[in-house]
């Protein structure tokens, strides 16, 4: 799956040594995350523990206080970075208050660095809310959705420009089961054609059995990176740092191949 | 009895006329994206702002005595609001000040720095009487000519990029995510409310300014659903309520900066009663037999389609 000079290429995410701090809160400490072309990994950890943050700083959202991000070798906060990206952000009420229909917010996505027109009824944004399966829903403005549907709109608008690396902020988060299991298998789907995937996960819930790599967070340090089977359970409200000194035992062979 | 051809023909109303149907047209554009960003009040401040430029265009007119006093009231007016839209804008990028607190400062130093600054001019507040209320007796031709090219430019950027506008203003992480120029495009919106600002001030003055924004685009949003229908709808009820204001001046002697606001809260409360009194409508359609039972959703097709 992943080309064999893989190590020569850029990495499609290279975070190393981010310390950020929002608001005066210290919230991630000198992290490293390295993900290659095609790979499915997992962002885990308790609320609070700075996976969100790490896929905004990941994805050039957050600029890190020390330490740098880039995507395919670019800096992470040029617009030049994003192109390839698709971002599903987490479910948020505060949307603009004119309710957008799914039409028109996936065609948002069509929009990109050189690309600021949109052409009317483009045929790739029907395609897109096909793929997520609510093309008879494409009228009907996203705040009269369920939870459900609206993740399927976003998810449709990160589809619609064919992204090479997809990411995703708690995409099952308000969802129902049967979506929630809609949406990994889509997740399979497309990662079997190659797409890179991060997903922040609270539990792993459908996505169970398909991530091969789990990266967990916790107090804003990494705790584990490889096999999720092998990942520690972590109990929220104490202090797991200790765990940290798993890390290089867990960097197995099918994670980071030579 | 005055009748409508009558209207269209005077000489004394052609100009209201032309200019009222370019704010008709271009105050909901602008209002539309200002509305998605929450920022309906932005015009209102500058319209403030606009009282500032049109006293410091007087004052610059006074002491060069180039024309008429009030020759530059409209270019400063012009000058005035886009720097404050700027300003605004940054206050609103760095985050120090809440947005609401930085609008409230733009609100009162704009009506104090207009009414001192055209008192030095040698005027008085009278004189910024018809800048505030709006005045169809003072429009002149230059008037009209800078009208039609705020209008075009307006609606040339509105119209023409409305997805990438309508795209930041509607999730602005997603936007910069996609990597489009977020920042530029906030400064765009501010600085196309500032020309709107300008061009509607003759008519409907400073402080109503922002009504033909926001009004006309609350009431489109009890009409229709989705984003350009709403600009669109809105365009359509400014355009009516700033010809039917103007043509019951003609009729009735009032201001008409006044009547065509009130027009469009007229409007904008007929579709809430008739939101109220029709709820089922929208419903009975979303029943029908094309959405799939339980929750809505058909299962995800494969990815590979």
């Amino acid at each position: 799956m992943r080309p064999e000079q893989g190590r020569a290429t850029p990495a499609v995410i290279e975070v190393a040594g981010a310390d950020v701090s929002l608001g005066g809160t210290p919230v991630l400490h000198g992290v490293d995350l390295r993900v290659e072309s095609g790979e499915l990994v997992a962002l885990l950890g308790a609320n609070g523990s700075g996976k969100s943050t790490l896929l905004r700083v990941a994805v050039g959202l957050y600029t890190p206080q020390a330490g740098t991000a880039r995507l395919w070798g670019t800096p992470a906060h040029r617009p030049q970075a994003h192109d390839r990206l698709g971002y599903v952000p987490q479910d948020t009420s505060d949307a603009g208050s004119i309710p957008t229909t799914a039409r028109e917010t996936v065609a948002t996505g069509l929009l990109g660095t050189r690309r600021w027109l949109l052409r009317r009824r483009d045929p790739r944004v029907m395609r897109a809310l096909t793929q997520v399966g609510i093309a008879h829903l494409a009228d009907r403005p996203i705040t009269r959705m369920s939870g459900g549907q609206r993740r399927r709109v976003m998810i449709a608008r990160a589809l619609v420009r064919d992204p090479e690396l997809l990411v995703l902020d708690e995409p099952f988060a308000g969802v129902d089961l049967s979506t929630q299991d809609a949406i990994a298998a889509l997740f399979r789907e497309l990662s079997a054609r190659g797409t890179t995937i991060v997903v922040v996960l609270h539990e792993l819930g459908p996505m169970k059995g398909d991530i091969r790599r789990a990266v967990v967070l916790d107090h804003g340090r990494i705790v584990h990176d490889g096999p999720e089977s092998e990942r520690p359970t972590l109990d929220p409200g104490h202090d797991h740092v200790t765990v940290v000194d798993h890390i290089d035992e867990c960097l197995g062979q099918e994670i980071h191949p030579a | 009895m005055i009748s409508a051809l009558d209207i269209l023909t005077s000489g004394v109303l052609r100009y209201p006329l032309i200019i009222a149907i370019l704010i008709g047209l271009t105050a909901p554009v602008v209002g539309t994206f200002l509305v998605q960003k929450r920022l309906s009040l932005l015009g209102d401040g500058l319209g403030h702002v606009a009282l500032t430029g049109v006293a410091v265009g007087w004052l610059v007119g006074a002491w060069t005595s180039a024309g008429p006093a009030d020759l530059l009231a409209i270019p400063g007016a012009l000058v005035a609001s886009v720097i404050g839209a700027l300003a605004i804008e940054y206050v609103r990028e760095i985050g120090h000040t809440s947005r609401d607190v930085a609008l409230a400062i733009l609100f009162y130093g704009g009506i104090a720095g207009g009414v001192v600054i055209i008192q030095l001019a040698g005027g008085t507040s009278q004189n910024l009487m018809g800048y505030l209320f709006g005045s169809l007796s003072t429009v002149t031709a230059p008037d009209v000519v800078i009208a039609v090219v705020l209008a075009v430019v307006v609606l040339g950027i509105g119209l023409g990029l409305s997805g990438l506008l309508a795209a930041v203003t509607s999730d602005e992480e997603f936007a910069r995510a996609s990597g489009l120029p977020v920042r530029a495009v906030n400064i765009l919106i501010a600085v196309m409310a500032a020309l709107t600002v300008t061009l509607s001030m003759r008519i409907v003055g400073a402080l109503m300014v922002s009504a033909l924004m926001i009004v006309p685009v609350a009431a489109a949003q009890t009409l229709v659903e989705g984003f350009t229908r709403t600009m669109r709808t809105a365009m359509a009820i400014a355009v009516f309520c700033s010809l039917g204001g103007l043509v019951i001046t003609v009729y009735v002697d009032l201001p008409p900066g006044g009547v065509i606001v009130l027009l469009s809260i007229g409007v904008y409360a007929l579709g809430l009663i008739t939101k109220a009194v029709l709820p089922e409508r929208r419903a009975e359609r979303e029943r029908r037999p094309d959405a799939a039972p339980g929750t809505g959703t058909r299962p995800l097709p494969s990815a590979a389609g």
